[in-house]
């Protein structure tokens, strides 16, 4: 149906492919995010085309602000289906924060507006019985498989995923219950937290995910 | 489980760290991308950057500032000083800042916060509160009032209800700076850490007076999320990871990962 058929996996890289592409989702504050990748030698520019997001070897979801103002965007943008095919064709994306939660059906921030709908769960809001949101560092636990050793990284978040997807593979998270803070599946990896923002770890992190997909 | 943060704060002003004793009487204290980094490496949880610029000059060296400890941050930077509009915030966030601190303009104009909260989301939004201890009043209770513009006025508010407001108002997190602790080393207020801290449920980064770790082990018990330390790890008497380790020993959950290891080393490991 579309041009969303490009594996590029296992191609060796050139110099010139170590290049990020960055959903512009507008309200993201995301110069962490290229500071990060500039350390990890790679340079990251913003996409908003349907066509970039189906080219880009490599794409950043990032998302700070509201799930609905999210979702909103990409619809305007025209880059729903595209970024679900993508990912579910799981080819090399990279969800932060927001972004994960956008992977999700629907979310208690923004009832009656649909997600990328990746999984189907619905993200839900953290109970009273903690302060919300959730502000500062938690420990991140790999549950049946592990990317790199668990850590701990900087979360800011109000909302989160308490179902494990299946076919995913998960590390967990403790407040008011665990919670999904990482998951992945082929090249695609979504984190609650926010890796450029996490320390040494969260860059292991990031570094993991740029040598999966074939190009570190 | 949510850990306690260290958050070692650097003041700048044209581009250089500056330090004195109740904002007065500033002295040259190094290079703020050189202290940025060390700090990350020894285990800081996030960085605030305070700029004390007198000048616009001195402001615009600020932004490049930041954008020069961004390129190497590891971890959340906070910015403040000055801000008095959601243009001075994008300024800072475009440079590379996490969160935006406001006080004097939010004192001033208190929908200052609701805008930011709601143009850069709540974690984004710092309200900072410079508290100064009133006098007995008749009713033999200790109250705190609000000081502003680096301590040179002093406004009839007092700082928990204002706390509460900010709250109310969309604030993500409240700098508390104790006015007559700062620059003391005679310890964190902590009545008005606990006063604050028992009326509003957002994180308090508690501020002024630090001086040991005892000081940092107190202000956790009195409710603070984060610590906000200036001259200890300045002067070079401590640093953080030291600070981390004595502390989690006292039973304070503390984040420590394998430090030291630059993005460089797993680059060339990989």
């Amino acid at each position: 149906m579309s041009m969303c058929t490009h594996h590029a996996l296992n191609v060796p890289h050139q110099e010139t492919d170590r290049r990020i592409q960055i959903v512009d989702t507008g309200v993201a504050n995301i110069a962490s995010l290229h500071a990060m990748f500039r350390r990890l030698g790679y340079r990251s520019n913003l996409v908003d085309r349907p066509v970039e997001i189906e080219r880009a070897e490599r794409l950043v979801l990032p998302g700070v602000g509201s799930f609905g103002a999210a979702m909103q965007r990409l619809q305007e943008l025209d880059l729903v289906a595209c970024l679900r095919e993508r990912i579910e064709a799981e080819r090399a994306t990279f969800a932060v924060c927001l972004g994960l939660q956008l992977l999700c059906r629907a979310s208690e921030e923004s009832p009656g507006i649909s997600g990328l709908s990746v999984v189907p769960h619905i993200v839900e809001r953290f109970s009273n019985n903690v302060q919300v949101p959730q502000l500062g560092w938690n420990d991140v636990e790999f549950k049946d498989d592990r990317l790199i050793e668990n850590g701990h990284a900087y979360f800011a978040n109000s909302f989160r995923l308490k179902h494990q997807p299946d076919g995913w593979q998960v590390a967990v998270t403790d407040y008011d219950g665990e919670f999904v803070s990482a998951m992945w599946r082929g090249n695609v990896l979504a984190c609650q937290f926010h890796p450029e923002l996490s320390g040494a770890w969260g860059e292991r992190l990031v570094s993991h995910w740029l040598t999966g997909t074939g190009h570190a | 489980m949510l850990k306690k943060r260290i958050i070692p704060c650097l003041d700048i002003r044209g581009g250089r760290v500056v330090k004195g004793i109740k904002f007065q009487n500033l002295r040259d204290a190094g290079d703020p991308v050189e202290q940025a980094r060390r700090y990350d490496a020894d285990g800081a949880d996030e960085l605030v950057i305070l700029d004390v610029s007198a000048t616009h000059e001195e402001r615009l060296a600020t932004l490049s500032t930041i954008e020069a400890v961004r390129e190497h941050l590891t971890i959340p930077l906070t910015v403040g000083g000055g801000v008095r509009s959601l243009v001075d915030a994008k300024r800072l966030l475009d440079s590379g800042a996490d969160k935006v601190s406001v006080n004097s303009a939010a004192v001033e104009r208190p929908e200052l916060i609701k805008e930011l909260a709601q143009q850069f989301g709540a974690q984004c939004t710092v309200v900072a509160i410079d508290a100064a201890r009133c006098l007995e009043n008749a009713a033999d209770k200790t109250s705190w009032q609000v000081v502003s513009h680096s301590g040179t006025r002093r406004h009839q508010l007092d700082a928990i209800s204002w706390a509460c407001t900010a709250e109310s108002f969309g604030a993500g997190e409240i700098l508390l700076t104790s006015w007559d602790r700062d620059g003391t080393g005679t310890g964190y207020d902590l009545g008005l850490l606990s006063q604050l801290t028992s009326q509003i449920s957002l994180p308090v980064i508690a501020s002024g007076g630090a001086k040991s770790i005892a000081h940092m082990f107190e202000a956790f018990n009195h409710g603070a999320h984060a610590v906000l330390a200036a001259s200890i790890f300045h002067d070079g008497h401590m640093d953080v990871l030291t600070v981390k380790r004595e502390l989690s020993a006292m039973g304070i959950p503390v984040r420590i990962d394998h430090v030291n290891q630059t993005s460089q080393s797993y680059l060339t490991g990989a």
